[in-house]
């Protein structure tokens, strides 16, 4: 790897990330806001467990503005809603991946549109 | 001269019956338990300093030793009704008193662990909660329940506190510093026992709290993990299997144990039949609600019923008693009014 990966930051440069897609997710789903990071849904996740995948950790990262392991990730989740019960907030989990996912969509929908117009 | 009824015996009972005998008062301390002390007469050791709970009891007993008090054991205040003249209170011994004012003093109820169905309490033995574990630390019996000394014993804060799923979205305060306190107790009784603390914030609210916090880890080597254990299961060898995330490292992370203390939160006695009665007001969280958070906070929205102690918010011993001072001045101005 090391001479051939294009050099990214390795700090969260907040003010360059885009927030289109946290903006999108957080108005789909506003419980996400009280996520303490408790790590409750992380320990019973059935994906987490078998594949790299942390839920608590990809939300973080999406409320950030670090998409791009969200990107590659997201999709491990099955969707089976364990998560939502635990959580001492009440944070909507299952739903957050949801929003996520079709705000990814977009983003990219509209990059494509981008592009054509080039 | 004015009679003051307090409801409850534990520390916020008996220092506001002492401070309202002081200023001329006579009063009735009505506890349901055969003595006086509240969840104080369960403790070991108390934060930040260590001070033996027995010995800080008795001084607050010998407080209440005085004469314009009349302290009534094994009796339960079952009814209350407000009249031209004050109120009249009715106790399980079928008999009534009548008093001036009221003072509710009847602190908390500890969180039923069960509630909580991942982590077995009640059905794997060695699954406690923290006031069993002080009892433990009381006797100088740590061992488990096959009567062998655990080797390791985990510590899983805010058990029915901070849980939406309990209905108890608010912070228990004080078992932060118990599962520190507990933790360190184990170490000088048995430096061979492993502690971990499993923790989502560690509040360390007090003075000398934070530095208790730093001793724990430096002296005694407890060790804290930032994550909330998610379940609790007994292997065939009897120990217990724990999950949790360890979210400073971002991996779900397994461990074994021999003991798991669930720093159980503190609930609201607020649903008391004579409150009902009288309609006192409760906040959101369920304990009683002040008419004012900051200029009278032992007052209720009932004249004449005054609050004092837990039964009003989770507090420490040491705030528990100042407030309990701050509601026998609170009653003594409103009769000088
Ligand atoms: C595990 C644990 C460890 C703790 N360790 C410490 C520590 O080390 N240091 C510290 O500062 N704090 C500690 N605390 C906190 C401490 O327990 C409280 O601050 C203190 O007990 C509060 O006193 P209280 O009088 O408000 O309530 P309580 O202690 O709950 O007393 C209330 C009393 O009212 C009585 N009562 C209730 N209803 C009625 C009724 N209807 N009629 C008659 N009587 C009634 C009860 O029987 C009880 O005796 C700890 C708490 C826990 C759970
Ligand atoms: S369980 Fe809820 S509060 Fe805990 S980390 Fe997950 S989303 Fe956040
Ligand atoms: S819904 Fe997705 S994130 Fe939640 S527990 Fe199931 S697989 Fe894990
Ligand atoms: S004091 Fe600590 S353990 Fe208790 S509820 Fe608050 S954060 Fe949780």
């Amino acid at each position: 790897m090391w001479g051939y990966s294009i050099a990214k930051s390795q700090s969260i440069v907040y003010d360059q990330n885009d927030r289109t897609i946290i903006n999108y997710v957080l108005e789909q789903e506003p419980s996400l806001r009280t996520c303490m990071a408790c790590g409750g849904c992380t320990s019973t996740c059935s994906a987490g467990n078998l594949v790299p995948f942390n839920i608590r950790r990809l939300n973080t990262l999406l409320q950030r503005g670090e998409y791009s392991q969200v990107k590659k990730e997201i999709y491990n989740c099955m969707l089976c809603g364990k998560c939502t019960i635990v959580c001492p907030r009440g944070v909507n989990i299952r739903n957050v991946v949801l929003k996520t996912r079709e705000a990814i969509m977009n983003s990219e929908k509209s990059d494509a549109n981008d592009t054509n117009a080039i | 001269m004015k009679h003051i009824a307090i409801i409850g015996g534990g520390p916020a009972g008996i220092e506001s019956a002492a401070s309202l005998a002081q200023l001329g008062y006579r009063v009735s301390l009505i506890e349901k338990s055969a003595e006086l002390g509240g969840h104080l007469s369960q403790m070991f050791t108390l934060f930040p300093d260590g001070r033996n709970a027995a010995e800080v009891l008795s001084e607050l007993i010998a407080h209440a030793r005085q004469k314009n008090i009349n302290v009534m054991l094994n009796t339960e205040v079952i009814d209350a009704q407000r009249n031209l003249s004050g109120f009249t209170i009715t106790l399980s011994n079928q008999k009534t008193v009548t008093a001036d004012a009221l003072l509710i003093a009847t602190g908390f109820r500890l969180f039923n662990v069960a509630r909580k169905e991942e982590y077995g309490y009640g059905i794997y033995k060695n699954v406690i909660n923290s006031l069993q574990m002080e009892k433990k630390l009381r006797t100088g019996d740590l061992t488990m329940a096959n009567g062998q000394m655990p080797k390791r014993v985990v510590f899983l804060h805010c058990v029915g506190s901070r849980d939406e799923k309990v209905g108890n979205n608010y912070c228990s305060k004080v078992c932060c510093v118990t599962a520190v306190k507990q933790a360190i107790e184990i170490k000088k009784m048995n430096p061979e026992i492993e502690t971990f603390c499993f923790y989502m914030d560690i509040r360390m609210f007090g003075p000398y709290y934070e530095e208790l916090y730093r001793e724990a880890q430096e002296k005694w080597k407890v060790v804290f993990v930032r994550g909330k254990i998610s379940e609790a299961a007994e292997n065939i060898d009897g120990r217990l299997q724990i999950k949790a995330e360890d979210t400073l490292i971002g991996k779900p992370l397994r461990m074994q144990c021999d003991m798991l203390v669930a720093m159980a939160g503190m609930e609201s006695t607020a649903d008391a039949k004579f409150a009902q009665t009288l309609n006192v007001a409760r906040g959101l969280n369920r304990f009683y609600s002040s008419t004012d958070n900051y200029l009278r906070y032992n007052n209720t929205n009932v004249e004449g019923v005054f609050t004092a102690g837990t039964c009003t918010a989770p507090m420490n011993i040491i705030d528990t008693i100042a407030n309990a001072r701050a509601a026998a001045l609170s009653i003594h101005q409103y009769f000088s009014k």
